[in-house]
Formats: C-alpha cells, sequence, structure tokens
C-alpha cells in the first residue's frame, strides 16, 4: 500500500486495510441481555409519558421497556412496531437526544436519560434476529395502491396498507429500496446491510410489490398511476441538491456530499473508496457531520466543517457535533465560502466570516483560505421534479392532515411533503398515518 | 468514638454483629476469616447428632432480585450441618482458644428427647463456647423429622427443650425462634417460662421463590422436582422487626434480651433493629452476598450514626423505639396531614397521579403543563404519592396544625389526641371522661 492520509489528492486505500473495519464498526455496541435489564430497570414506568409525545411515531415507550424488563423483548418489540414497522432502522439512526431522550424525565432531572434508543434495538433486534414478521394481512380489500419511493415514507405507507389488505406496489427510481436508509444513512449507525435486512423483513407481509428502477416522470406519470391504482403515496425524498453558488464550484474534487456517502453506503470495498487528503465539507446538518466523520474515517488527514451560522443555531444536534469532534473533524462555525480556489483542480476553499444582521447574514470582510483536495456539499436537498398538478409549500409538496395533497386520491409523505422534520422517524410516521387515511378513504 | 462493644448474657463481644448459624459459619476456615474481617461473633452452624444430616447435591438456593440483580431475597433448602460432630467441635474449641474476645454461640438440633439434649450438652461446654442456641426454627428438611420449626410451632415443646438445657448447662441458653406460626409472643413466652437466657430471631420464612415456567418446576430445583424452603435477606427484614417488637413490647416477656435476625444487610438496618429492642444482631445473607467485608460499612456507620446522635454505647440505643411502638387503636386520629409536592423538585413522572387516580383519592391533579398538584378537599394523607414518587423527598407530609381547618372533612383540626376507643364510631367506644 503505497498511500497515506498525507498523500495529496483525492486517492483511495490512506488506511491499512484492517483499519476501515474497525472505523465503521457500529457506533453504538448493541446492549447484552444484561445491560439491556439494567437500562430498562431505570425507566420509571411515567403516566402520559412525555418520551412518547416527543417520538414522531409515538412508540408506547413505557410499556415497551417494562416489558424488556420482565424479560419479554419480543412483546417489546411487537409493542414497537405496531407505531414504527422501521424501529429497527429508527433505533439506530434516530437523533434520540432532541427526540425521546430530550424528553426523558430521568434527562430532566439528572441529564442521563433511560437509553431509550438502544433499548428499542436491543428490542427489535432480537424479534428479528428470530427471523419472525409478528403482523398478518387482514382480508384482501381488492384495492390497490401505488406507492412512490422505497424510502422510510414509501415502506411505512405500503406495510401498513397491506396490513389493511390492500395490494400496494412500490415504485423506487434507485436500482434498491430503502430510500435512505440504503444510500444515505452513516455507515457507522447501520452496519451489517441491515437496511437491506430490514426491507426483506418488512416485505414478509406480503401483498407488497417493489419494482425499482422505475421512476415517476420517467417511466410512468402521476396520471398513469392514478388511472391504474385506487389510490398513490407520493414518498419520493429529496431528490435534487442545492448549488453552492460560490465561485469555482464546477472545479474537479467539488462533489455532493449526500452522492459521496452514496457511494461510500454502496462500496464493497471501503479501501477502494477515493477521498481527499484535505477535505473541506460546507453545511451544518446531519448530512455536513456524516460527510465529514465519513471522510475522516476513510483516512483523510484532515477534515473541516464550514458552517454560515453559530454552534447553536446548527441543525446538527449537539451530540452529532460532539461525535464529529471525537473524530477529529474541525468545526469552523460563522463562516462561508465565498470561492473555490484550485486550477482545474480544487487546491482549496476561500472562506469568509459571517455575523448575523437581523434574520439576515452579512460577510464581516474577513477571509481565510483552507486547503482542500475535496469539497463536500451539503447545504440542503431539493425536490427532484413535482408531478403536475401538486401544490408546493416551501419548495415541498403541500399536504394536510395525513398526507393529503390538493389532488383528491393522491397522498404524500416523508421529506417530500411539507411539515414535520427531515428525519426517518418522521418518514415512517407520515406514511404510517397516510395509510391509515388512505384505508379510510378506500374501504368508507 | 462511640463503644461498639456489647455484653449479651455476660457474653462480651467487641460489636454487635455476629455471623448467624448457617454457611458461613460452617467450619473452621470460614470463622477465622469471619473474625480477621472484624465480625464481633458467630452462631456456628447448627450442630446435630450424628451420623450427620445429607445435603442435596443440586442447587440449595434461589434468589429474588431487584433492579441490577441486586439479590433481594434468597431461599435455601439446606440442612444443619453435614460435617461429623466431633470435627465441628473440635474446630470450635480451637477457634474460641485462638479468638478469645470474640462471641462463639454453638446452635444445636438434636431430636426432641432429654437424653439426646444432655448427651450433647457438655460436649459443647467442653469446647470452650459461650453459648448455646436452639435452633427450632429451619422450616424444612428437619421439621419433616420434628425437629426445627416443629418444635418451635409448639409452644410447650419449646418450654420442654429449653428447660432440659437449662437444667444440664452452664451456658446461658438462647432460642432461636421460626416465624412460620401465627403470633411470635407464644414461643416467646415458652422461652421465657422454659428458663431461656434470651431468644433470637427470625429463622427463615417458608417460601418457595419462583417457579421455572419451562419446567414447571419450583425453583431450587432438584432433578425437577423442588421443596419449600428458608426465605431471608433484605426482603425479610420488616417482617423480623415487626416480630422482634411484639416480644420486646409484649408485658409478658418485655426485658428478654433479643439477638436480631431477619435482612440485617447495612447498619442501618442493625440500628433499627437495637432500637426495637435487641441486644446483638446476627447476618447472614449480607455475608453471602457480599462477603465479610461488609462488616466494615456496619461497623463505621453505626459508630458514625452513634455519634452524630451523641449515643456513647449500644446500650444506650437498645430498645429506644419500643415505647413508640403500639396498637392501631391508639394512633391519634386527631393527627391530620396531606401531601405536598415541591415543584422545583418534581420532575413530571405522574406517578403520583396515576397511583392516586387509579387507585387512591383523586387527590392529584395533572394539568396540560404537566404541573402536578395536590387536592387537599380529596388527600386522605394515604402516604401512596410519597412512596411511589421516585424524587426523594418531593412529596412530603405536611401536618395541618390544630385549630385550621381540613377541606376534606370540613373539620377544624382538633389540639387533643383522640383515639379509637373513643371515637363516636366505633361500637364499643368506651365514653371519655
Ligand atoms: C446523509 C444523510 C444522513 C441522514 N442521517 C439521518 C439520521 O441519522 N437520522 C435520521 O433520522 N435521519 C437522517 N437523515 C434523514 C432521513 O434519511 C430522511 O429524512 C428519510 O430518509 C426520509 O425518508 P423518505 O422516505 O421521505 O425519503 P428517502 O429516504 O429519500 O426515500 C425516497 C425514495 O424515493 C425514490 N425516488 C425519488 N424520486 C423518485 C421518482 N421520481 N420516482 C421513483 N422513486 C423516486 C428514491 O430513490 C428513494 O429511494 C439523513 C439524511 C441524509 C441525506
Ligand atoms: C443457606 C442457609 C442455611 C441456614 N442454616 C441455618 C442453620 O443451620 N441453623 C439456623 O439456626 N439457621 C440457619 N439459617 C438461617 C439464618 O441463620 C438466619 O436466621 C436467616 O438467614 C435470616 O437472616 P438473614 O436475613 O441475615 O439471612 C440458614 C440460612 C441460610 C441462608
Ligand atoms: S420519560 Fe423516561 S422514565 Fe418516563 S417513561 Fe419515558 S423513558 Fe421511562
Ligand atoms: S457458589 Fe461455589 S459451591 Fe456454590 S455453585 Fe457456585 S462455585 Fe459451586
Ligand atoms: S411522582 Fe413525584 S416526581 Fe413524579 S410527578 Fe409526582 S411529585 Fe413529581
Amino acid at each position: 500500500m503505497t498511500n497515506s492520509p498525507f498523500t495529496p489528492g483525492i486517492v483511495p486505500g490512506r488506511l491499512q486495510p484492517e483499519a476501515y473495519e474497525a472505523n465503521f464498526a457500529d457506533l453504538h455496541e448493541p446492549l447484552d441481555g444484561h445491560e439491556a435489564l439494567v437500562a430498562a430497570d431505570r425507566c420509571y414506568f411515567c403516566h402520559d409519558a412525555p418520551c412518547i409525545t416527543a417520538c414522531p411515531t409515538e412508540i408506547d415507550i413505557p410499556l415497551f421497556i417494562r416489558q424488556i424488563a420482565t424479560g419479554t423483548p419480543e412483546a417489546a418489540a411487537r409493542t414497537i412496531f405496531h407505531q414504527n414497522i422501521l424501529g429497527g432502522m429508527c433505533a439506530r439512526v434516530c437523533p434520540t437526544e432532541t427526540l425521546c431522550e430530550e424528553a426523558c424525565v430521568r434527562e430532566i432531572a439528572e441529564g442521563k436519560p433511560v437509553l431509550i434508543g438502544q433499548l428499542q434495538r436491543y428490542a427489535t433486534d432480537t424479534l428479528m434476529a428470530a427471523g419472525v414478521h409478528p403482523f398478518t394481512r387482514a382480508a384482501p380489500t381488492g384495492k390497490s395502491v401505488a406507492v412512490v419511493g422505497a424510502g422510510p415514507a414509501g415502506l411505512a405507507c405500503a406495510h401498513r396498507l397491506a396490513m389493511h389488505g390492500h395490494e400496494v406496489t412500490i415504485y423506487d427510481a434507485r436500482p434498491k429500496g430503502g430510500g435512505l436508509n440504503e444510500y444515505g444513512i452513516a455507515a457507522y449507525k447501520t452496519v451489517e446491510n441491515f437496511a437491506e435486512a430490514e426491507l426483506d423483513w418488512l416485505m414478509k407481509i406480503g401483498g407488497i410489490t417493489l419494482e425499482t428502477g422505475k421512476a415517476l416522470g420517467v417511466d410512468m406519470t402521476l396520471d398513469s398511476l392514478k388511472a391504474e391504482f385506487d389510490a398513490v403515496f407520493l414518498g419520493m425524498g429529496l431528490a435534487g441538491v442545492n448549488a453552492l453558488r460560490a465561485d469555482g464550484e464546477d472545479k474537479a474534487g467539488v462533489m455532493d456530499a449526500v452522492g459521496f456517502i452514496s457511494d461510500l453506503r454502496q462500496a464493497g470495498d471501503l479501501s477502494a473508496l477515493p477521498v481527499g487528503r484535505n477535505v473541506v465539507v460546507i453545511g451544518g446538518g446531519m448530512t455536513a457531520i456524516d460527510a465529514a466523520v465519513q471522510s475522516k474515517l476513510l483516512g483523510a488527514e484532515t477534515v473541516t466543517i464550514l458552517y454560515r451560522r453559530g454552534r447553536d443555531a446548527m441543525p446538527a444536534s449537539r451530540y452529532e457535533q460532539d461525535l464529529a469532534a471525537s473524530k477529529g473533524v474541525r468545526i469552523v462555525f460563522n463562516a462561508m465560502p465565498v470561492a473555490v480556489l484550485g486550477n482545474g483542480a480544487v487546491t482549496g476553499v476561500r472562506a469568509e466570516y459571517t455575523r448575523a444582521e437581523g434574520k439576515s447574514l452579512m460577510g464581516t470582510g474577513e477571509t481565510f483560505d483552507l486547503p482542500a483536495d475535496q469539497v463536500l456539499k451539503a447545504i440542503g436537498q431539493t425536490l427532484g421534479g413535482t408531478p403536475d398538478g401538486l401544490t408546493l409549500s416551501d419548495g415541498k409538496i403541500a399536504v394536510t392532515d395525513a398526507g393529503r395533497t390538493g389532488v383528491s386520491g393522491v397522498w404524500a409523505g416523508g421529506d417530500c411533503a411539507s411539515g414535520g422534520e427531515d428525519l426517518t422517524v418522521t418518514a415512517v410516521a407520515e406514511g404510517r398515518d397516510a395509510a391509515e387515511d388512505i384505508h379510510k378513504a378506500l374501504v368508507g | 468514638m462511640a463503644d461498639l462493644s456489647t455484653n449479651f448474657l455476660g457474653i462480651k463481644s467487641p460489636n454487635p454483629f455476629w455471623l448467624a448459624s448457617a454457611p458461613p459459619t460452617d467450619k473452621e476456615y470460614n470463622v477465622v476469616r469471619a473474625f480477621k474481617a472484624g465480625w464481633g461473633g458467630v452462631v456456628w452452624k447448627t450442630l446435630g447428632e450424628d451420623p450427620h444430616v445429607v445435603n442435596v447435591n443440586g442447587p440449595r438456593y434461589g434468589a429474588i432480585y431487584g433492579a441490577d440483580r441486586r439479590l433481594l431475597g434468597l431461599n435455601n433448602i439446606e440442612l444443619i450441618t453435614d460435617r461429623p460432630l466431633e470435627v465441628n467441635l473440635r474446630e470450635i474449641k480451637a477457634v474460641k482458644r485462638a479468638w478469645p474476645d470474640r462471641a462463639m454461640i454453638v446452635s444445636l438440633m438434636v431430636p426432641c428427647e432429654e437424653a439426646a439434649w444432655k448427651r450433647i450438652l457438655p460436649l459443647v461446654e467442653d469446647t470452650g463456647a459461650d453459648g448455646i442456641e436452639l435452633n427450632f426454627g429451619c422450616p424444612h428438611g428437619m421439621s419433616e423429622r420434628g425437629m426445627g420449626s416443629a418444635v418451635g410451632q409448639v409452644p410447650e415443646y419449646i418450654e420442654m427443650v429449653a428447660r432440659w438445657c437449662k437444667a444440664n448447662t452452664r451456658m446461658p441458653v438462647i432460642v432461636k425462634l421460626t416465624p412460620n406460626i401465627t403470633d411470635i409472643r407464644y414461643p416467646a413466652r415458652a422461652a421465657k417460662a422454659g428458663g431461656a437466657d434470651a431468644v433470637s430471631l427470625i429463622n427463615t420464612i417458608s417460601s418457595i421463590t419462583s417457579v421455572n415456567l419451562d419446567t414447571m418446576s419450583p425453583e431450587p430445583s432438584i432433578d425437577g422436582k423442588g421443596s419449600h424452603g428458608g426465605y431471608c435477606g433484605p426482603a425479610v427484614k420488616p417482617i423480623a422487626l415487626n416480630m422482634v417488637a411484639e416480644i420486646a413490647r409484649d408485658p409478658e416477656t418485655a426485658g428478654l434480651p433479643i439477638s436480631g435476625i431477619g435482612g440485617v444487610t447495612t447498619w442501618r438496618d442493625a440500628a433499627e433493629f437495637l432500637a426495637l429492642g435487641c441486644g446483638t444482631v446476627q447476618v447472614c445473607t449480607a455475608a453471602m452476598t457480599y462477603g465479610f467485608k461488609v462488616v466494615e460499612e456496619m461497623k463505621s456507620g453505626l459508630s458514625q450514626w452513634m455519634d452524630e446522635k451523641g449515643h456513647g454505647s449500644i446500650d444506650e440505643i437498645v430498645g429506644r423505639a419500643v415505647p413508640n411502638v403500639t396498637d392501631w387503636q391508639y394512633l391519634n386520629l386527631n393527627y391530620v396531614t396531606k401531601a405536598r409536592i415541591d415543584q422545583d423538585s418534581c420532575i413530571k413522572c405522574g406517578r403520583c397521579y396515576a397511583a392516586c387516580e387509579d387507585t387512591s383519592h383523586q387527590a392529584i391533579s395533572m394539568s396540560e403543563e404537566r404541573v402536578f398538584e395536590v387536592i387537599d378537599e380529596e388527600c386522605v394523607a394515604c402516604n401512596l404519592c410519597v412512596n411511589v414518587c421516585p424524587v426523594e423527598n418531593c412529596i412530603t407530609m405536611e401536618e395541618l396544625e390544630p385549630g385550621t381547618m381540613d377541606t376534606r372533612t370540613g373539620k377544624v383540626v382538633e389540639p387533643d389526641y383522640a383515639n379509637w376507643t373513643t371515637h363516636p364510631n366505633n361500637p364499643g367506644a368506651c365514653a371519655a371522661e
């Protein structure tokens, strides 16, 4: 092996082969049986528990934790899956520090919440390891529903519809289902191909056909779907990315963070994946953190996140920021890129400090240069294209209540729809709720 | 520094912490380790006649756990010593000679015939032991042979055997009582009537710890079958404390020395037994759970507390709480309290609300913002909310001053003591004069 973290340019194999496995191992080791009991014992079984309210899918957390504590993690898993069929993935990727665990009374009391996420993983892993699919389908209704997008929103919707006895066809533009579970989530949060395993497990309900490589707008139109199916659910996520709008954005070495992560997630051999020596990530969300951390884990010498506002405004939680810092990522706050430097290939980023004036951000005029052979843009995603007839709100498909769009017979949920945070768990909740609404509409 | 030394029936020990007759005191090796660790005395594992008994060769113990596998209750189906009498006697003698300042009591269980006791008593006396404890307690194995709790459940037998022993030895006689009876005062009175110098209690409580739901066998399971065992450890402390108190305040046995046993796990437990009238305490499960070193915490804790309270010696504590143990009918019905929630320490878990709303008196309100407040008009002061609140001292009971209105009853709190015996609702009330 000839490359090291100090090799200039964007090259593969910067680390010893065994380092990749260690770097991309499970972020949190799963709890063993005893650890789970100890963690479960800390739950107070609160009345009308605030953690439930804080979970977008409203899992009955005190109940499932009590089921773990009494030695029935399988029953706990059923409680979880009843509300959230992707409870396994959510247990791994939810920013619990801003959701259930933030609301846990023990977080408020002592700064140490009950480990809800890890307990959820313990329960769901136990049931899934047994290869059991806990639900069966209701009698066939004779109705069929098209779901566009096999991400968390689409899958949750499809599963709930199938449970109610409808026939579901999911279309996804990508070669694999799973959406960002498969292509976006950081590798160390979902090791051992969990996204794929979960998808297979979910499909065991039956009644769902997944057609990959089929894109709405290319292989079909909304009208054709409406004609063929009794209802349509749109869960296409955000397929587009925002432009940087800084000089030199077209230089070689500047790429989208989501594309970079997607390549990483699909790479069979991480040591074959090229990464820069000096990486600059632009943005402040989970994507920025994940891109930065994974660049570092791939062996980049320096990784810097440029975020235009202050720490408190950063969409990535403090926990995520600390995770990045612990892996050696430097976060520069209150700075924005003004130019990408280099002659053909990128050699650096010129940034300018910012200050907030009311709602708008102003450059202070003071600039600095960061060396970079790779620049990853993580400045937000956008709808990839909007089928005709749908109204938008803030760049997303406008929906009311349980995901109803302005067009009758068409529902939407997840990242592509208005409202809610862009999180896996929110997508699941929206997909599930839309399914219930569709079910009501179809069977009256 | 408080003086922890005790003089119980003339038997001196450097501290009140004795090891109860059980596996920790089964042989010289263990007892020497215990004395090195600082225990004040031991009651040697119960001796019987030869041929010695045999134990099961599978598991003897079953357990009940709290959070983090903290052992709360232990159950055993062990019998008395399963070593030859001669070996035990030789070891007792050696240990007593090497550790003259520690209490050495020998627990005994032989058949209910005077001749059997006459045979064994001189042998024990010869070891130089300080006293004997008559094991009328074990609820399993031995009771089927007419010994242990089979004797302890019949006051007449207790009195008879105690008398035989007093007649046949100069050693002080302690009668160890079984809790497997309905009223502990009867066996205690019998022991006293037989001339016993003291009682010790409690021995273990008949129990089945759990049932294996795969094999449908009680635990501990011996080849698919289980039998009841004896329950001990922290879980039995409240039962033991009550029985001790019953004896301490019974006019017929008041003043009879007591060695308190049952769930003593910390210095605090020991202090409570002492306060209820025990001159020493005996420990088994705590030592079996944590090893002999626990006695260090017991000694330092008791000593610190005594210093803080200004108690110079053990004698100053013994029995201090006995006058405050009374019968329900004498409790002051004019003592009125209300639950109070300290909003600053409340963590809004809602347990008080669920408990009161579902199972008590609907006396706690819950607002949209999860503020929990006591409704005085409904609060009967049952204390359930205090007991279920996970935050210590978050909910407290506040006494209503005489003269204030109890909004639940609509009555002004009376200043004077009044109890059930004079209450108008009591059909048998004696008119207050
Ligand atoms: C890098 C990254 C990291 C993230 N990390 C986390 C995290 O740790 N925790 C968390 O909770 N959330 C995280 N998120 C957010 C989370 O992944 C999304 O909120 C969630 O996946 C949204 O689900 P969805 O079903 O709406 O969309 P997606 O998961 O995006 O799925 C949409 C699917 O639709 C398909 N599709 C798109 N257009 C078409 C079309 N025209 N025709 C057919 N199919 C189409 C896509 O191929 C895709 O499979 C992360 C996001 C990113 C980008
Ligand atoms: C395994 C075991 C064996 C016991 N054997 C005897 C015994 O031989 N003689 C006896 O008087 N008590 C025996 N006991 C009862 C203890 O001396 C003691 O009374 C009881 O355990 C309660 O105390 P604790 O809660 O501190 O354990 C035994 C207890 C256990 C756990
Ligand atoms: S808030 Fe915390 S303690 Fe209360 S039920 Fe939820 S997890 Fe348990
Ligand atoms: S405690 Fe010791 S004797 Fe008992 S089962 Fe375990 S190893 Fe064997
Ligand atoms: S039980 Fe205690 S902490 Fe919980 S809501 Fe009630 S008063 Fe507050």
